[in-house]
């Protein structure tokens, strides 16, 4: 069987990155209710291979925090290039959460 | 102003924070308000690493002098006359000796302005690459994540290194009587903690309602809206924020943990651990909320942490646009044959080898934020083309910058058989940007005192 699927940034109600001081980024999937907060909490979607996949970083060195009480998923990993160095093109890592927002999960049923 | 520390004849404290930096700007109504509801004590944070290496390694303020006297007239007048101190942390951005004399510069301008006789103290923060020296040869300094193990040529290759202070350094400018301390570097949080643990309060409410507070009006519901107030008594916090048309919410005031942290349950502190997993938090009405639960844990060895810059060169800027739907049709592999053929011209005219300089082209519109992440696919309207050179002087990496003009002006696609013009923004095409930072410490030494990396200089400053 087959899901209609939809991006996490079509189901959130903010997906954000950052600094977390100058070696790491850490992002947010602020996500609108319950139901959509299962679809970025459920490990088969979101997990530490798949944000190592699409950072280019080791899965071993991301943390991942599911907060129930404020349907939020939050990821950190080391930057791979130190904020304001010669090719480091984000300073504020403000920007980094667009591919995780491109995540697709399966839409939920109306 | 009192210095006597009782904890049982005082059985809350509140701290106002006007905003999440100095220089950032809050109405004066913030203030007023603030004061009016008993505030003990004004703490405002002033700066960051945030904005990158160059403030720290050229220890310049990213804020102007302006905006800084503007908020500290504010503050210090209000202060003044309620006989309340203002405490400052991170002075001048990076928290230099140079950025607390700038800003104490300022403040001793707005003083003798206003017609104030406060007692203003300076805690300076900066550290010698000799003396981290000696901590390090005895086995004092430890590595954070990501990095590797501190070696001697790192120190000594920054050209600032401050380190982080806890509350202490600032309790200890209070109890010498100071109205108004402006310390180096500091925990963002310590700036608010340091005088509610002087008075005694309990350090898990504390440590976290300074977690909370130090971005100002973030935690509320308008995070544009100025700034908070926060009561800490024997058993929690309440905070509220100081704008009337904003409220503070459980969830408002929960998510700023998450805030700039990798951890949103637990952060250190010079003095111990943080530790919010147990804390709850409870609407009092609609703009107010409780906070309980909120525990520190200090820690077995007292640590301050690092940070310094470096020097990595000087760099030139230059920047073309391209529309032409031709070359964007296949704009890697255009900018594949321009960094091809600039390494080729920039070895035949100015001899440099690969070693002798750096350079990154980015494609704003195309690829230019997220580089290889990019989850994009499909031809972009147009691009443009940032060329930025690094080199040991600005004079060879300005003439990389020129050797590269020509191509950035008429370079075509490996299948054009004709020269395109591209879209130079500005004439001269270079810019220069001067020395150029990166950061390269992440570290922390075991504190012998809690105060002994900083120092502390109190004078009055007469009106």
């Amino acid at each position: 069987m087959t899901h209609d699927t939809i991006t996490l940034g079509e189901v959130a109600l903010e997906v954000r990155s950052k600094n977390a001081g100058p070696f790491w980024v850490t992002m947010e999937l602020f996500m609108r209710d319950e139901v959509s907060y299962a679809l970025a909490a459920d490990a088969s979607y979101v997990n530490e291979e798949v944000v190592a996949a699409l950072y280019g970083v080791e899965a071993g060195a991301v943390q991942l925090f599911r907060i129930p009480s404020l349907n939020v998923v939050k990821i950190s990993f080391p930057r791979p290039i130190s904020q304001g160095s010669l090719r480091d093109r984000d300073m504020h890592a403000g920007q980094h959460h667009v591919p995780l927002a491109l995540v697709r999960v399966p839409a939920p049923v109306a | 102003m009192t210095t006597t520390k009782d904890p049982q004849q005082t059985e809350s404290v509140r701290i106002l924070v006007p905003a999440g930096m100095l220089g950032a700007g809050f109405a004066e109504s913030t203030v007023e308000r603030g004061i009016a509801l008993g505030a003990d004590v004004i703490s405002i944070d002033g700066g960051s690493t945030d904005s990158g290496p160059a403030y720290l390694g050229a220890s310049k303020p990213k804020t102007t002098a302006a905006a800084v006297a503007r908020d500290l007239r504010i503050m210090l007048t209000a202060a003044a006359g309620a006989g309340i101190p203002v405490i400052v942390g991170s002075c001048g951005t990076s928290g230099t000796d140079a950025g607390v004399d700038w800003v104490a510069g300022i403040a001793a301008q707005v003083m003798r302005e206003e017609g104030l006789d406060l007692t203003v103290a300076r805690i300076y923060s900066e550290q010698s690459a000799a003396d981290l020296k000696e901590h390090l040869d005895a086995g004092r300094t430890h590595p954070l994540p990501p990095m590797g193990e501190l070696s001697v040529e790192v120190l000594q290759s920054c050209t600032h290194i401050v380190g982080m202070m806890g509350h202490e350094p600032i309790v200890a400018a209070l109890e010498a009587g100071a109205q108004v301390v402006l310390a180096g570097r500091a925990t963002d949080t310590a700036v608010a903690a340091a005088f509610p643990l002087m008075k005694g309060m309990p350090a898990g409410p504390t440590w976290h309602v300074s977690k909370i507070v130090e971005c100002g009006g973030q935690c509320t519901t308008n995070p544009r809206s100025g700034g908070v107030i926060a009561t800490i008594d024997a058993d929690g916090f309440t905070i509220e924020p100081l704008d009337l048309d904003a409220a503070c919410t459980p969830t408002s005031v929960s998510a700023h943990m998450l805030y700039e942290t990798v951890n949103p349950f637990q952060m250190r502190e010079p003095d111990g651990t943080i530790d919010v997993s147990e804390a709850t938090y409870e609407a009092l009405d609609e703009r107010r909320v409780r906070v309980e639960g909120s525990q520190f844990h200090v820690a077995d060895q007292h640590t301050i942490k690092l940070e310094g810059a470096r020097l990595t060169g000087y760099e030139t800027l230059s920047f073309a646009a391209i529309r032409d739907p031709l070359v964007l049709a296949d704009i890697d592999g255009w900018a594949d044959l321009l960094r091809t053929i600039l390494e080729q011209r920039v070895s035949q005219t100015l001899g440099l080898g690969p070693d002798d300089y750096e350079f990154d082209i980015r494609l704003y519109g195309h690829n230019a934020v997220l580089d290889n992440l990019e989850p994009a696919t499909g031809p972009p309207r147009e691009v443009g083309v940032m060329l930025l050179v690094s080199a040991a002087d600005q004079a060879t990496a300005t003439a990389v910058a020129k050797v590269a003009n020509p191509l950035m002006l008429h370079l075509p696609t490996p299948d054009m058989d004709y020269l395109p013009s591209f879209a130079f923004a500005t004439s001269p095409a270079e810019i220069e940007r001067g020395a150029a930072y990166e950061f390269v410490l992440n570290h922390v030494v075991d504190s012998t005192t809690p105060t002994s990396m900083f120092r502390i200089e109190t004078k009055e400053v007469l009106a």
